[in-house]
């Protein structure tokens, strides 16, 4: 059974969506970051052909599209694996050794160079500040589902059964 | 009357806008890094800190000044901070002024030098070396970048297009393209109003020198130059003459000392363009197609409209700039004259503006092969060539241009300020409507700077509306008016840069001063007016090349020489169909 809510892959940037986003929130500049966050719901990225079209329907430079993307933490323009692991790095998870299992993680799914997605497009892996369950630190969600009291041997348990589960998924 | 006090002195308040122009107005040369006076504020360097009493320490640039305020802009505490800002912009600044192209015109440099920074108490950030940009003829190093923001302003404000822009957060953030795309893959269309107004040497305009003086040393090269109307009036700036001086006769004198074997006139090719264009803009007038017509001298602009407008590419003029026009001319026909093959001439333009150098590399613009112009240098390029060569420029004797290119009308010099193609067209236009000699040929009604104006002109049973735009963003505002039926017009002169060519990028940094820009404008006025034909049609030696080369205006033999077609551009900007009468 797996318990992880796995993310729809992105495929191309269907129009429709985008032209039916546009409708509801309009084509104001102050609608962009709504607009923004419909379609990182959608995709849970900002495909670029995406941003290339709401700048030319919001009449805003691409530049200052890219901008914005770029400054809010929420948005990412690099598609997510179809896991993302968030570690938290907040203070009592950094204290309770949260940076390990980071590490471990990394490791295990063969993260290089300071990227955060493997090149399978399988996982994501990154650091968020505090996810608000200090009782339970080092806390670690995959997806929707939160691992708490982590160490670096539970997580690679963890993800052993998530790849023999996904594999047997698909 | 109100007023307010700076440094215990009582100033009169005029409507300034800000604290900024007040102190100013006192006399105070406040540094600025992030304020220029035609773009919005953007408030981020600190600078230009003052402390106003019950107020505390603000930035002066964005606050409004207020009656009875009372400012200083001296304190122990202000010098101290404005020296710290400075310092911890130098800490993310790659401080190689030695090798810097924009070193001796910086303004991090001037201020640094100003308030004595001799050494740094906070360390460089080594870790940081991002890539230089080379794609383009403007090259962006994001390591000398201070985030001013000047160049994300006039990009975006004034020319309305926006390639750049902040991106990232906090620590990490820069300047830089959408995707961080090369900047040969954006829309900018290199009229360089960025580097120009870029206090640093982030953006600066690729140097060409090296290519220059190759050629000029090279004895199997007849090196040709041609130099633009707006470079006459400018140059001496470099040379401490005022701003509006000509000095097209010493440019000649110290072009010929640099090695160049012929020196012509691009104004000789204006005068050609007028008549090309005018014959073209009655031949739309009678048939009532593509109207408005607009200019094509521009290169900015054609690749503009190339990108942003292509349903309006067949309202361009057909006309080649007046660059390539000269160019065309010289390795079609001129060649041949000398008995020369086209590539054994190497011609050189010298203009104002950075967007020639992208014109020149256009693949329309070829004789059998080679390039119509090889190289184009930028006024300041020449000046530094000059420096380089130890020409006392200044002191040098006037020397003419030469034939078959040397003789230009005031119709053909005033096209380097904005206005002066209308008015050009105007004073052969009138000519051929009532055919009766034109006497008095000043338009005032095209003359001026503001940046988009129109005028209805009558000259006998018929009435001419025109506009004349500079700066892209009110060609933008113009386009949609036509687009929308709100605007009618019958001919749309457009310049990318402020003012026009005066304005181009290439010119003496100053450039992004409106009051060097209107006296280098009064300069090519000055010009027209003195010289001793000031109607295109009235050149004797266009005449001459007419019945040489090209028959009459708008003839085959003209359009093969003069003319060219524009193509539309896809998203990256790229140009996908193939060139007309090629595969
Ligand atoms: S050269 Fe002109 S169009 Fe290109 S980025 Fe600079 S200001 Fe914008
Ligand atoms: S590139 Fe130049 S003009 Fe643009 S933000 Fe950086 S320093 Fe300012
Ligand atoms: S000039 Fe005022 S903050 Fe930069």
């Amino acid at each position: 059974m797996n318990t992880v809510t796995e993310i729809v892959e992105s495929t191309a940037v269907d129009p429709n969506f985008i032209a039916s986003v546009l409708r509801e929130m309009g084509t104001e500049s102050a609608a962009l970051i709504p607009i923004l966050q419909a379609i990182q719901e959608r995709y849970r990225y900002l495909p670029e052909e995406a941003l290339v079209e709401i700048s030319r329907a919001l009449g805003l430079s691409m530049a200052t599209v890219y901008g914005v993307a770029t400054f809010y933490a929420q948005f990412s323009l690099e598609p997510k694996g179809k896991y993302v692991i968030k570690v938290c790095d907040g203070t009592a998870c950094h204290v309770r050794g949260s940076l390990p299992v980071y590490d471990a993680i990394r490791r295990k799914v063969n993260l290089v160079d300071g990227r955060s997605t493997t090149e399978d497009k399988l996982y994501t892996v990154e650091t968020v500040s505090c996810l608000g369950a200090c009782g339970l630190a080092p806390v670690v969600t995959i997806n929707d589902k939160v691992y708490g009291q982590m160490t670096a041997e539970a997580i690679r348990l963890i993800i052993d059964t998530l790849e023999q589960e996904g594999i047997t998924d698909d | 009357m109100s007023w307010l006090m700076v440094n215990g002195q009582s100033v009169v308040l005029n409507g300034e806008k800000s604290v900024l122009d007040v102190v100013r107005k006192a006399g105070i040369d406040l540094p600025t890094l992030c304020y220029h006076p035609e773009l919005t504020i953007h408030g981020a360097c600190r600078l230009c800190m003052v402390e106003i009493e019950g107020r505390g320490i603000v930035a002066a640039c964005h606050t409004p000044p207020e009656a009875g305020m009372v400012i200083s802009t001296n304190s122990a505490v202000l010098r101290r901070l404005r020296k710290m800002a400075l310092e911890l912009l130098l800490s993310r600044h790659d401080r190689e002024c030695t090798s810097c192209s924009r070193s001796g015109h910086c303004s991090l440099q001037d201020l640094s030098y100003r308030f004595g920074i001799t050494d740094l108490r906070f360390k460089q950030e080594h870790d940081k070396q991002l890539p230089i940009d080379r794609s383009s003829i403007i090259l962006r190093d994001p390591n000398k970048c201070i985030l001013c923001g000047e160049c994300v302003r006039i990009c975006g404000e004034i020319q309305g297009i926006g390639v750049y822009d902040f991106v990232h957060r906090g620590a990490k953030m820069v300047v830089d393209t959408a995707f961080g795309q090369h900047l040969a893959e954006t829309d900018c269309v290199h009229c360089g109003q960025c580097a120009a107004i870029c206090p640093t040497g982030a953006l600066v305009i690729k140097p060409q020198i090296n290519e220059a003086w190759a050629a000029l040393n090279d004895p199997t090269k007849t090196v040709i130059i041609q130099i633009a109307p707006a470079v006459r009036v400018s140059i001496g700036e470099e040379f401490n003459l005022p701003p509006g001086q000509s000095t097209m006769g010493q440019l000649i004198s110290a072009l010929r000392s640099m090695g160049a074997s012929k020196v012509f006139d691009t104004s000789f090719a204006a005068d050609i363009t007028v008549l090309e264009e005018t014959k073209e803009f009655f031949q739309r007038v009678e048939s009532g197609e593509n109207m408005p017509q607009f200019t094509s001298c521009c290169p900015a602009w054609v690749k503009y409209a190339e990108q942003s407008y292509p349903e309006y590419l067949s309202h361009l003029s057909s006309c080649r700039s007046p660059q390539q026009m000269l160019g065309s001319l010289v390795k079609k026909h001129y060649a041949k004259e000398l008995g020369k093959k086209p590539e054994e001439l190497f011609m050189i333009s010298i203009m104002p503006c950075t967007a020639k150098k992208f014109e020149a590399s256009r693949e329309e613009f070829t004789t059998s092969g080679v390039p119509d112009v090889d190289l184009v240098i930028t006024t300041q390029e020449l000046a530094h060539m000059i420096k380089e060569a130890g020409i006392d420029f200044a002191s040098l004797p006037t020397t003419p241009p030469d034939q078959p290119f040397g003789f230009v009308t005031g119709a053909g010099v005033i096209f380097g300020v904005t206005g002066g193609v209308s008015e050009a067209v105007l004073r052969l236009g009138y000519e051929l409507i009532t055919e009766q000699e034109l006497e008095d040929v000043v338009f005032s009604e095209v003359r001026g700077y503001s940046g988009l104006r129109s005028c209805e002109l009558t000259i006998k049973d018929r009435t001419l509306r025109l506009a004349v735009v500079n700066g892209l963003a009110n060609a933008k505002t113009l386009l949609e008016d036509l687009k929308s039926g709100k605007a009618q017009y019958d001919l749309v002169e457009v310049m990318a840069c402020p003012g026009g060519c005066i304005g181009g990028a290439g010119q003496p940094i100053t450039n992004v001063n409106r009051q060097v820009r209107h006296e280098r404008g009064a300069g090519l006025y000055l010009d027209d007016k003195a010289g001793p034909v000031q109607k295109s049609q009235q050149n004797p030696a266009v005449l001459e090349v007419y019945q040489k080369w090209l028959k009459e205006p708008g003839s085959a033999e003209a359009h093969e020489a003069l003319h060219t077609t524009y193509r539309e551009r896809d998203a990256r900007c790229k140009i996908t169909q193939p060139l007309p009468g090629k595969v």
